[in-house]
């Protein structure tokens, strides 16, 4: 059976406050627009980041994602929404509440009736990162990266989030580049084989960044002989043309 | 051949009727080219009319390692492309995501027999022995076919090649990638004229890739190229020596109403193809394919609901990368119909005279060779009646992305995962 449903999610006890019973399709409340279209956010830039560590990312893949997380960050910067969600919510992984397909997917104008106001908001938290809310829209356009991931740091400490969303944007913290755009900056620069390493970590969210680095440590050795082989290899077919066999 | 266990390197990623379609070829992503021949009339075996057989295989690339950026290089086979047929023996295209390779395929049916210098064996023959002289004489052998490279275009792609055709002129082709397409001539393999370069100079800045080419086939001058953002651009190679302005730009304006976070990614052209008539084009995006008049660029002049129902699952599609799959759609030999991949097996065929569709399955279990297929039918809300299959129990792991019609009669291969199946209209 394909991989209709988002992998690994789990039900959890309804909640108080804004939280609805996330899960499969089936659910009757659904969840808010602006926790939908935040849960979109985060799988997105967690694709973003497993695509930048493949082998070669496949570039037209990379850049519609990239693409669509500008579209939601522009949109979350219009209508003010640009901050972190309240700390009483950040119990729950947002991947469990991928059941936004039907709320996402619905048209603007549905859209409009649900979307919150610039001051509106589901829990105004006295814990927001302080400044972040008056942050100019230009200036949160062109580092929303940044943001989300200090945002993310302080709410890691509140002890929220989902493990492997942690150790994905503790790497994100490491770089030094921090926006979209950035990340096709290294295109052209040298990716390692992590391809085992990811198979590893999108099949077990669980594994530790420890084991993903050792499995890639030796999965970066070519061998030794293909090398050697390819080259043979050109070199026949270089003689081959020139003798015309 | 069990289904469970299927091995990478079997996966089919090419699918190819030649100019006369005796011959199909196949690409997978282990590097090999498997091409398959149809059988010639035999009136001792009148069920074998029209039966494609393996004809020859050979490994076109193989996995390299680029060690400038510590990178792998697949040695899938991306596309495959025939060159017209000019002597006795066949050449196609093959590319992988970085070289292209010429394959000249001949056949052998004669050795000559009868050498003065040296024996049957091969040995030399001392010379001083030899007191006469003959003339050899070929005699007949067992087919053998032979598949050789003759020309390696290498080293001109930074990115992955996606594209590679032929021109009308067959002295040259272009090779398109993400951002860059170049055009060769077919006897020179050091060097290749870039003729589109849509990469921006600060790389932050990329927003739209090239993800398909095609030259026109009877206008040599003229090519199109589509990219991830809906759009198509006609370009016309007398303009200028670098495409970059383009000559005709279709796009279909968005419906408002229908916007989602989604909307870019669905729209992106996985596939574009001229009719054989040269007058129309078709470009396959994620849920539908559309025709074009080249004429009118304002919209499309048919638009085909591939399959509908996954619009409102867009979001499980985009978190499991299934909305990211790149279908192929080809045309019939008159144009009157078209054909496209999707999901579960099944592949749509869309009438464009009479206007109607069908959906069919490409699998062993629901259908024995020669018996007709039988439509599909995909329940998309409320009762699902008999024989229909509801969408929540679609297998999305069964793509079909590569398919291809038969350039003059109505026989179809379709390339299911590691499988290629062969379909023909009933003979009487």
């Amino acid at each position: 059976m394909g991989t209709m449903f988002a992998r690994g999610l789990k039900r959890k006890s309804a909640e108080d406050g804004e939280d609805v019973e996330g899960g499969l399709a089936g659910a009757q409340a659904m969840p808010s627009y602006s926790l939908q279209r935040q849960s979109l956010l985060d799988m997105s830039l967690v694709k973003l980041q497993l695509c930048h560590m493949l082998v070669e990312p496949n570039l037209c893949r990379s850049v519609l994602i990239a693409n669509t997380v500008r579209q939601i960050q522009e949109e979350m910067a219009q209508d003010g929404t640009w901050r972190v969600v309240a700390p009483q919510a950040a119990g729950r992984a947002p991947l469990d509440r991928l059941v936004s397909t039907d709320i996402l997917c619905r048209s603007v104008r549905e859209q409009e009736g649900e979307r919150p106001g610039p001051d509106a908001g589901d829990g105004h938290t006295p814990d927001l990162v302080p400044g972040l809310a008056t942050v100019p829209s230009a200036q949160a356009l062109r580092s929303p990266q940044s943001s989300l991931w200090e945002v993310d740091s302080s709410r890691e400490n509140r002890g929220g989030f989902q493990k492997s969303l942690d150790q994905i944007f503790e790497t994100l913290e490491n770089k030094t580049s921090g926006s979209v755009e950035e990340l096709f900056a290294d295109v052209d620069s040298p990716y390692y084989d992590l391809d085992a390493v990811l198979t590893g970590m999108v099949g077990s969210t669980q594994s530790g960044h420890g084991s993903g680095l050792q499995a890639f440590s030796s999965a970066t050795a070519p061998p030794p002989s293909s090398s050697c082989r390819s080259d043979l290899g050109e070199l026949d077919h270089a003689v081959e043309i020139l003798v015309e066999t | 051949m069990s289904n469970s266990g299927v091995s990478l390197a079997d996966i089919i990623s090419t699918v190819e009727f030649n100019y006369s379609g005796d011959l199909l070829a196949t690409g997978d992503k282990g590097g090999r080219v498997v091409i398959f021949q149809r059988e010639q009339e035999n009136k001792s075996r009148p069920h074998s009319r029209g039966e494609y057989n393996v004809y020859s295989t050979f490994q076109s690339h193989e996995p390299e390692f680029d060690y400038l950026k510590s990178l792998e290089i697949e040695e899938k086979i991306n596309k495959i492309r025939w060159l017209p047929q000019q002597n006795a023996a066949h050449f196609l295209l093959s590319t992988n995501d970085k070289t292209i390779k010429l394959w000249k395929i001949s056949e052998r049916d004669k050795r000559a027999e009868g050498y003065n210098l040296k024996d049957e064996d091969g040995r030399l023959r001392d010379p001083f022995r030899i007191t006469a002289l003959r003339v050899p004489k070929l005699k007949p052998m067992d087919l053998m076919v032979e598949a050789s490279p003759r020309r390696i275009f290498a080293n001109a792609h930074t990115y992955h090649i996606n594209s590679i055709s032929v021109n009308s002129d067959h002295e040259t082709y272009l090779s398109a990638d993400d951002l860059r397409i170049n055009l060769w001539h077919l006897e020179i393999t050091d060097r290749s004229f870039n003729i589109v370069d849509i990469k921006p100079v600060n790389m932050e800045e990329l927003t739209e890739v090239i993800t398909a080419a095609e030259f026109h086939p009877h206008q040599c001058n003229v090519f199109v190229y589509s990219s991830s953002k809906g759009t198509v651009r006609l370009c016309d190679m007398r303009s200028s020596a670098l495409c970059d302005r383009h000559s005709k730009f279709f796009e279909e304006p968005e419906d408002p109403s229908s916007r989602s976070f989604f909307s870019e990614i669905i729209s992106s052209i996985s596939d574009v193809k001229f009719s054989h008539s040269g007058r129309y084009m078709m470009t396959r995006d994620y849920l539908s394919v559309k025709v074009w008049d080249l004429n009118m660029e304002s919209r499309p002049v048919e638009t085909h609901q591939v399959h509908e129902y996954l619009r409102s699952k867009l979001c499980s599609l985009y978190e499991n990368d299934c909305i990211f799959d790149k279908f192929e759609c080809c045309w019939s030999g008159s144009d009157s119909a078209i054909m496209t991949g999707s999901y579960n097996n099944f592949f749509r065929m869309f009438d464009r005279n009479t206007r109607r569709d069908v959906t069919l399955e490409a699998s062993r279990e629901n259908s024995k060779p020669r018996a007709s297929l039988k439509p599909r039918k995909v329940c998309t809300g409320g009762k699902r009646k008999k024989d229909e299959i509801s969408v929540d129990s679609l297998d999305f792991n069964k793509k079909i992305l590569h398919t291809a019609w038969h350039p003059a009669e109505n026989i179809i291969a379709v390339a299911a995962t590691n499988n290629l199946y062969i379909f023909q209209d009933k003979v009487n």
